[in-house]
C-alpha cells in the first residue's frame, strides 16, 4: 500500500520561501499571485495493512514538526 | 568538569567546540558518536555542535534529534545535567523537544555568515553568569535556518520567565523578538544560534565567546 503525506506550514507561520516564489512569479509576469505557501510531499511504500495510527505516529514523531507544520495523510 | 561533545554525521563544529571546552576547562571532552546508545558516566556537560547533520534532510536537526544517542541526552537533561546546543545543536534541541519553538529558514533567505551584536538578556544562568546583564557582545553566526519561531504564548512565557538568554542587537534572520538563545524551564539546557566556541582566544579575532565556557566551568567544577 502507498500513503502520501502532505506537509504544510501552519497558518500564520512566516514562509520566506513561499514569499520568494510569489515574488519570482510576479517577476515572470504572472499577475494576481496573492500568496504562495511551500510545503512538501512524502510518499511512503508500506506493508499492506499498516494501520492508519502507525502512519499518524510517523508524522508526529518525524515527518512533520507539529510546532510549525500541519500534515495530511492520503492512502492510495 | 566532565564533558562530552556529540558528533553527528555532518557536524562540522565538533572539534572547535572540543577545543574551546579543553582550553577553558583544562580537560578534553569525550567525543561521542551519534550511534551510541549510552553516554559516558558522570557527565557534567553535553554539547551538541554546529554543522549540517544529515545534510539538513527533512528539516535542520530533524534526523539527528532521533539519533540513537539522543534518548540518553534527553534523559541526562531530565536529570538536570547541562546541555549546550550551538547552531545545528540548537536546531536539534528544538526538534528533540528539549527546547520550545522551531528554527526556520532565515527571513531574508540568505545564509548569514558574519559577526553579529548580541545583548545578554539574562546573566543569571549557568551559561551566561560570566557576562554582564545587558552587555553587548559580538559573536559569529553561520546559518541558513536561524529564524526562531514560536507561538505568542510561548514567546511571552520565555520572556516572562527570563529564559531568553541572548538576543540579537541587530536584524539577523527575522527571529521572533530577536531571540538568539534560550534555556529550558530548568535552566540547564541552552540552545543558541551564534558560535561562542569560535571566539575564545585573541588569535581568533576576539574573546567574547570565552565567558560562556568560563561560566560553565565555574558552575560545574
Amino acid at each position: 500500500m502507498k500513503a502520501r503525506v502532505t506537509i504544510s506550514l501552519k497558518p500564520g507561520v512566516l514562509d520566506p520561501q513561499g514569499r520568494a516564489i510569489a515574488s519570482a512569479l510576479g517577476g515572470l509576469g504572472f499577475a494576481g499571485v496573492e500568496g504562495v505557501r511551500q510545503g512538501k510531499v512524502i510518499e511512503l511504500d508500506l506493508a499492506d495493512g499498516t494501520p492508519p495510527e502507525t502512519i499518524e505516529a510517523m508524522c508526529r514523531q518525524l515527518l512533520a514538526n507539529t510546532v510549525i507544520e500541519n500534515y495530511r495523510i492520503e492512502l492510495a | 568538569m566532565k564533558a562530552a561533545v556529540i558528533v553527528f554525521p555532518g557536524s562540522n563544529c565538533d572539534r572547535d567546540l572540543a577545543v574551546a571546552i579543553e582550553k577553558v576547562t583544562g580537560t578534553a571532552p569525550a567525543m561521542v558518536w551519534h550511534a551510541e546508545t549510552a553516554l559516558p558516566d558522570g557527565l557534567d556537560l553535553i554539547a551538541l555542535p554546529g554543522g549540517f547533520s544529515y545534510g539538513d534532510y527533512l528539516r535542520s536537526g530533524a534526523m539527528s534529534a532521533r539519533a540513537p544517542v539522543m534518548a540518553a541526552v534527553v534523559a541526562a537533561a531530565g536529570e538536570g545535567r547541562a546541555v549546550l546546543g550551538v547552531c545545528n545543536g540548537f536546531q536539534i534541541l528544538t526538534e528533540a523537544g528539549l527546547l520550545p519553538g522551531a528554527l526556520m529558514r532565515n527571513a531574508g533567505l540568505d545564509f548569514v555568515c558574519r559577526d553579529v551584536a548580541l545583548t545578554v538578556a539574562n546573566a543569571q544562568t549557568m551559561f551566561s553568569a560570566r557576562y554582564d546583564a545587558g552587555a553587548t557582545i559580538r559573536i559569529p553566526v553561520a546559518h541558513h535556518d536561524g529564524n526562531y519561531v514560536a507561538d505568542a504564548e510561548t514567546l511571552d512565557r520565555l520572556e516572562g520567565d527570563g529564559r531568553v538568554v541572548f538576543r540579537y542587537a541587530e536584524d539577523v534572520n527575522g527571529s521572533a523578538r530577536g531571540i538568539a538563545g534560550i534555556v529550558n524551564a530548568g535552566g540547564n539546557v541552552l540552545g543558541l544560534m551564534p558560535h561562542p566556541e569560535r571566539l575564545i582566544e585573541p588569535a581568533q579575532g576576539g574573546t567574547d565567546g570565552r565567558a560562556l565556557f568560563e561560566a560553565l566551568h565555574a558552575a560545574l567544577g
